[in-house]
């Protein structure tokens, strides 16, 4: 068990294991988005209050939810960064950002596309809706401090702890629609189960699209990784042979 | 899955009406989506040929 943990630490170890895995999770996430599309687009009914509004929860929910497990992700990988000094978790954690703030943005723009036909106003102070903006700010922070400090040992601590302080914001958003209740409605998930109150007939294709959303995200980074790892490996002599081969 | 809820094309193109807010929600999803996949691949083998590239004109500098 440690002798694997050791070698997954090791760059170019990760390399060789990402770039068998990386077609395989490339291909699934597409199928899979293909098929959480056209299920939510096309083959699912419309709902009895929000009409076909409710197609835009299909990719609103699971970007949310990826939001925060990206967010996750990242400060968990940089705490082990902090504590073990594993060069590849910095690597996870400052691959995660990118993807995870643009899951943000997803998140915020197609809620305001759902809020305007539904709530009649594209945003409001609602305690969801500004603890997820929060969150994006916290991922822009983020990159900007990571960008801003020219060593990549002291940026990469400097972030971790940033995205570690960032944490308190998940359990805000994931309960802020119980403690406040203003206007975003009710949960749709419940840890990993989605709430009973959603129909079959929708249920299986917002399970679909969140499991593509996870394997898609687990693609873009291992890809996103590899990027970082060839970079801050270039001079080693494993990437040189890597390059002469290719 | 189920029957398809629209009779015709024009009736799935109307989203019931709310063509404006569903289309424009997955056209921005699969942008993003696509362009956060393409980009990191591309970004790799640019990585990949750059190192190339920098170990040749070493190799000539020691010639």
């Amino acid at each position: 068990m440690w002798v694997w943990f050791h070698k997954l630490g090791s760059p170019r170890h990760f390399y060789r294991i990402s770039g068998r895995l990386l077609p395989w999770l490339t291909a699934l996430a597409v199928g899979l988005l293909a098929v959480g599309l056209a299920w939510g687009l096309v083959f699912s009914p419309p709902d009895y209050q929000q009409g076909e509004t409710v197609r835009i929860m299909y990719i609103h929910v699971p970007a949310a939810v990826m939001s925060m497990v990206v967010y996750a992700v990242m400060a968990a990988a940089g705490f082990v960064y902090l504590v073990w000094r594993i060069k590849l978790a910095d690597l996870v954690a400052a691959a995660s950002a990118p993807v995870g703030a643009w899951f943000t943005v997803l998140a915020l723009v197609t809620g305001s596309l759902w809020g305007k036909p539904m709530w009649g106003t594209w945003w409001a102070w609602d305690a969801r809706l500004t603890a997820e903006l929060i969150l994006l700010f916290l991922y822009l922070g983020y990159m900007a401090l990571y960008n801003a400090i020219e060593d990549r040992r002291s940026a990469g601590r400097a972030a971790a702890v940033l995205a570690l302080v960032g944490v308190v914001n998940l359990p805000i958003i994931h309960y802020s629609v119980e403690w406040w209740y203003t206007l975003h409605q009710g949960p749709t998930t419940r840890g990993m189960r989605i709430a009973g109150t959603v129909h079959p007939d929708m249920r299986y294709p917002l399970l679909t699209m969140m499991l593509a959303f996870g394997v898609y995200y687990a693609a873009v980074l291992l890809k996103r990784t590899r990027c970082l790892v060839l970079e801050t490996e270039r001079d080693s002599a494993w990437v040189r042979e890597l390059v002469k081969t290719t | 899955m189920n029957q398809i809820p629209f009779g015709s094309l024009e009736e799935f193109l109307a989203m019931g009406g709310y063509a404006a807010y569903v289309w424009p929600v997955y056209i921005i999803a699969l942008a993003v989506l696509v362009a956060n996949l393409v980009i990191p691949f591309r970004t790799e083998r640019r990585i990949l040929r750059d190192i190339a590239r920098r170990l040749r004109r070493e190799q000539r500098g020691m010639q």
